[in-house]
Parts: C-alpha cells; structure tokens; sequence
C-alpha cells in the first residue's frame, strides 16, 4: 500500500504535468513548462526510493546515471536538423522500456496464485507489452528513415498487408491466450509479435509523412505507461501516460490536417495506391539555369522578396548566409520575408526551430496563411532547399502523393529562385513542375556555397 | 466506487485534460510540444525502478536494469532536448520583446 503522503506527492506530480503541457502549448510559457515537467518527473522518480524497501539501490542509481549520461549526450550532441529522428529515438526506448517492464510485471503474476489476478490486469499488462514493442520497432525505422540509413521512400511488398493482418490476429489470440495463463513465455512471443508490427507499420509510410508517425508512436507509448500505471496501481503512470496518448493523438489529428492529409491515408495510402508515387528520378527536361550573378540582380533591384526556406538550407548549414543575405536586401530597401509552411523540415515547426538558431528575427518569420496573398505582388521569391512545399502538383495533381497538401503560392509571383543541388525530386519523390515554368530561374549547387556567392555579387552591385 | 471505475475514472478525465490542455497550440510549437510530450511518458522511469527494486531474480533483474537505462534516456534526454529547442524560441522572443 503506497503511504498518503506519497500518493500526494503523485498528485502533485500528475498536476505538475497536465502544466507542462499547458506550458509547451504556449510560445511564451513554453520554456518553463518543459521546466516543470522535468520538476514533476524527477520528483515522481525519486519518491519510490522513499517510501519502498527497494532492493538493488546501488544498481538501480547506476542504470539511471548511465541512461541520464546517455540521454544528456545525445540530447547536446545532436544538430538540430537531426533532431526529430533523436525524438523518435527517445520515445523507442521509452515505449521499449514499458513493454520491458510491463515483462516483469508477468513474471510477477507468474508466481502468484492465478485466482488473486485480475483478468484485466494482466490484458492491461499484455497490451503494454505488444504495443511498447509496437513504438519501439516503429520507431526505430522511423529513425533509420529519417537518418537515411535506409530508403525514406514507401517500402511495400506484396505479403506486406497479410503479414499484418495476420500479426494482429495472432495478438488477439496470444492475449487471450496469457489472460487465461500468465507465463512470461506467451509474453515474450507478444513482444516480438509487437517488434515485427512495429516494422510493418512503419515501412510502407514515405518519408515526408514520417513526422506524424513520430507522433502517433509517441501518443502509443503514453497509452503503453497509462497501462502499464494501471497494473502498477500508480497514479502518475496512469495520469501521465493517458495525458501523453490523448494530446499526442490529438497532435497527430492537427500535424495531419496541417498537411491535408488523413492519418489512415498517411499510413496504408502506400498499400491501397501502390503506385501513385512518382518515379523519382532526375528529368532532363529543359530548365532556365543561372549563375550567380544574374541571381544577384534579380535579388538586388526587387522591392518584395520572399524567401522559402526548407530541409535542405539546414542540411547545407546555409541559415546563417542566408540571413546574411536577408540583412543586405533588407539595408539596400528591400521588403523581404521568411515564408514558413507549417511541414517545412522535418516536422512541424522544424523550420522556426532552425532559423531561430540562426538569429533570424522572429517578426520576419510569416505562416503560410498569412503570406501566401502576398506572393502575387511579390518580384522575387528565393526557395532555398524546399520543393514539395511549393509544388503546385498538391493543387493540380489528384494523382500525386502530396496532393491536397496546402502549398505556398509560389507560382504567383513575378520571378521565382530555386537554389537546388540537383534536379533529384523532393522528399516526396515527385517533380516539381514550378522548375520547368518560364518564370522560374535556377542556380544550381550547395545552398552555402550559391548563396555566399550571391551574397558577395549583391554586394558589389 | 468500485476500484477500477475510480481508475476508470481517472483515465477519462485524463483523456479530456489532454486534449483540452493542447488545443490551442500553433503549429509553430508543434515539435517542442511533441518533444515535451514525449520526455512526459519517460516517467516509466519510475514503473522501471519500482518493479527492479522488488525482483529478487537475475535475469529479472538485468531485464529491468536495461529498462531504466531506457527509460532514463527518454525522460532525461527528452526534457534536454526540448529544452535546446526551446532556447532559441526564448532568444527570439526576447529580441522581439526588445525591439519593440
């Protein structure tokens, strides 16, 4: 029986957290939410220690400090372009570490005389298992695509919705089967049913859609601590898992809408259409390519620039040139502006992220909805390393994968700049037929390198 | 109340806190809040620690080890991580407080 004042302290806890989340959802309480989350979380970690008669503390404070070092590392380490996939990397573990437990908690009914256990105890404990596994899987492959340690296009094989199909069925019986008998063994095959689900689900979605499985693993792994505070008889597992599953489904809901897409087609589109993605191939189509020079003419004599940046700016670390370049058309009298989709990077928000880093003044920063009635008044628009956002095939091609997605009016404006390394498609695999428009200018090379080039042409115009 | 139905309980209303606590975020925090989120649920830290304190099983015992080291990964990585990328929110705020 856990004592009254430690059931108060999980309370405080548990209201320290639905702060948190009001905090983050806020930009100017934001900081001080995330503060008060990790408040609330040391609090609840060490309040245990105080009131059980724990074995193994030694040991215990050992693994926590090896995995703070770990978690710390990584966290300080990791550029900030790679960050969404560290996010998926740390809610795997998190979801690989409820189903570890929820394991234990097997081996715990195990040993127990089978009448004293509630059935739904230990389904509470089977679905922690299969779905801990789940996010950690999933999220592992979320993190080699986006690290691009294998292909971030759809990978869909013929058996592939068999396969799954007949995972989940196994699921429902197994779990039906370890309600009847608790034996750790059961659990074990659960998880690596769980493993194997986790990759299935996670391999046919495209790489510009992987940020909403991000968040839906995310949202799993909270229902998986929910669960897992359940069986454990612990309130601030449960409040605090069931906080993260039910806002972080509803972010999911938001991310996708903000893409124009629904989740279920974000997550079978690829089984159902098969082939509805492009070839992805380069396209020798005739261009209208300059040097810098020209570029810097162009940039040089407009009176309303709009810059677009996206994924591949960050890639190339050109932030800080580019807001160079912003700063001197902006001293020469020139209006310009950062238009900012609400995908551009790699997730949502991703791109704010990244010129905030750079010291691009925040004011500068326009969302799409409120810049995209400028771009017809607009003479140059600079798209420095983004093309799916501005691919005007959402609009027009029912066919394409991006279709439905809100786009940036690019194609309104007078003069439109592409600094692209290649003609290789985006991250969605299609081509952008802006490129081929007669308006259209393209300097090719790495994003750093054109835009110092163009820096130093506007310069000495 | 019944046991379950006052668990039950606490889970609905934390279903609707939940979602009424975020509703109104831009798409600007998206990420940090998704990040916050996400070192939230690292607090399986504590499930971790309870159910390894009261083993008395080897193998029981490395199983739930490495899930504290998993779980201290998600929760103390997630809350640093989040906290970098809010900084730069708070640098940019602060200059437009300032500009103004």
């Amino acid at each position: 029986m856990i004592p009254t004042w430690a059931q108060l302290v999980y309370l405080g806890c548990a209201v320290g957290f639905i702060l948190a989340l009001k905090g983050l959802s806020g930009p100017r309480t934001a900081r001080v939410g995330n503060l008060v989350g990790a408040t609330a979380a040391v609090v609840a970690v060490v309040t245990p220690f105080l009131y059980l008669d724990l074995d193994h503390i030694p040991l215990i404070l050992a693994a926590i400090a090896l995995g703070s070092l770990g978690g710390v590392l990584g966290a300080q380490r990791v550029q900030m372009t790679q960050m969404p996939q560290m996010v998926a990397l740390f809610n795997g573990v998190g979801g690989g570490a409820a189903a570890l437990v929820a394991l234990l908690e097997l081996q715990h009914f195990q040993d127990v005389p089978r009448a004293h256990v509630p059935a739904f105890d230990v389904f509470a404990t089977a679905f922690t298992i299969v779905v801990g596994a789940v996010s950690f899987a999933g999220s592992v492959v979320t993190f080699a695509k986006l690290q691009e340690l294998m292909t971030s296009r759809p990978v869909v094989f013929p058996g592939l919705p068999v396969a799954f199909a007949a995972g989940l069925a196994a699921t429902v019986v197994l779990t039906v089967v370890v309600v009847r008998d608790p034996a750790v063994s059961t659990g074990v095959v659960l998880a690596a049913i769980g493993l194997a689900l986790g990759v299935l689900l996670v391999l046919p979605v495209g790489g510009a859609d992987v940020p909403i499985v991000i968040s839906l693993l995310n949202a799993f792994t909270g229902l998986t601590v929910a669960a897992g505070g359940y069986v454990l008889g612990n309130v601030v597992l449960l409040v605090a898992g069931t906080l993260v599953g039910a806002s972080g489904t509803f972010l999911t809901l938001l991310m996708a809408r903000a893409m124009g897409r629904s989740v279920a087609n974000i997550l079978f589109g690829a089984l159902r259409g098969g082939s509805t993605l492009g070839a992805g191939e380069a396209s020798d189509r005739p261009v209208r390519s300059a040097g810098p020079e020209d570029v810097a003419i162009l940039l040089g004599y407009a009176e309303r620039v709009i810059v677009v940046p996206g994924y591949g700016l960050a890639v190339a670390q050109a932030q800080h040139t580019l807001r160079e370049l912003v700063d001197l058309l902006l001293a020469r009298g020139a209006r310009v502006d950062y238009a900012i989709h609400p995908v551009a990077g790699r997730m949502p928000g991703h791109m704010n992220v990244l010129l905030a880093e750079a010291q691009v003044p925040y004011e500068q920063l326009v969302e799409m909805d409120d810049i995209n009635a400028d771009f017809k008044q607009t003479d140059v628009v600079l798209v420095v390393g983004a093309n799916d956002v501005v691919n005007p095939a959402a609009r027009t091609t029912p066919s394409a994968p991006i279709y439905g997605m809100p786009i940036l009016d690019v194609d309104q404006a007078r003069q439109v700049v592409f600094l692209k390394r290649s003609m290789r498609p985006g991250f969605a695999g299609i081509e952008n037929e802006l490129l081929f428009e007669p308006t259209t200018t393209l300097l090719f090379g790495d994003a750093k390198d054109s835009l110092a080039k163009v820096l130093a042409a506007v310069k000495g115009l | 109340m019944s046991d379950p139905v006052v668990w039950l309980t606490i889970f609905v209303l934390s279903v609707f806190v939940g979602i009424e606590v975020i509703a109104k975020v831009s798409s600007t925090l998206h990420t940090p809040l998704m990040s916050g989120a996400n070192a939230i649920h690292g607090v399986i830290l504590l499930g971790a620690v309870i159910v390894t304190g009261s083993t008395d099983s080897t193998l029981a015992l490395v199983v739930g080890l490495v899930a504290i080291v998993l779980a201290a990964v998600n929760m103390v990585g997630g809350f640093v991580v989040t906290d970098r990328m809010l900084q730069m929110f708070g640098g940019a705020g602060r200059r437009k407080a300032g500009g103004r």
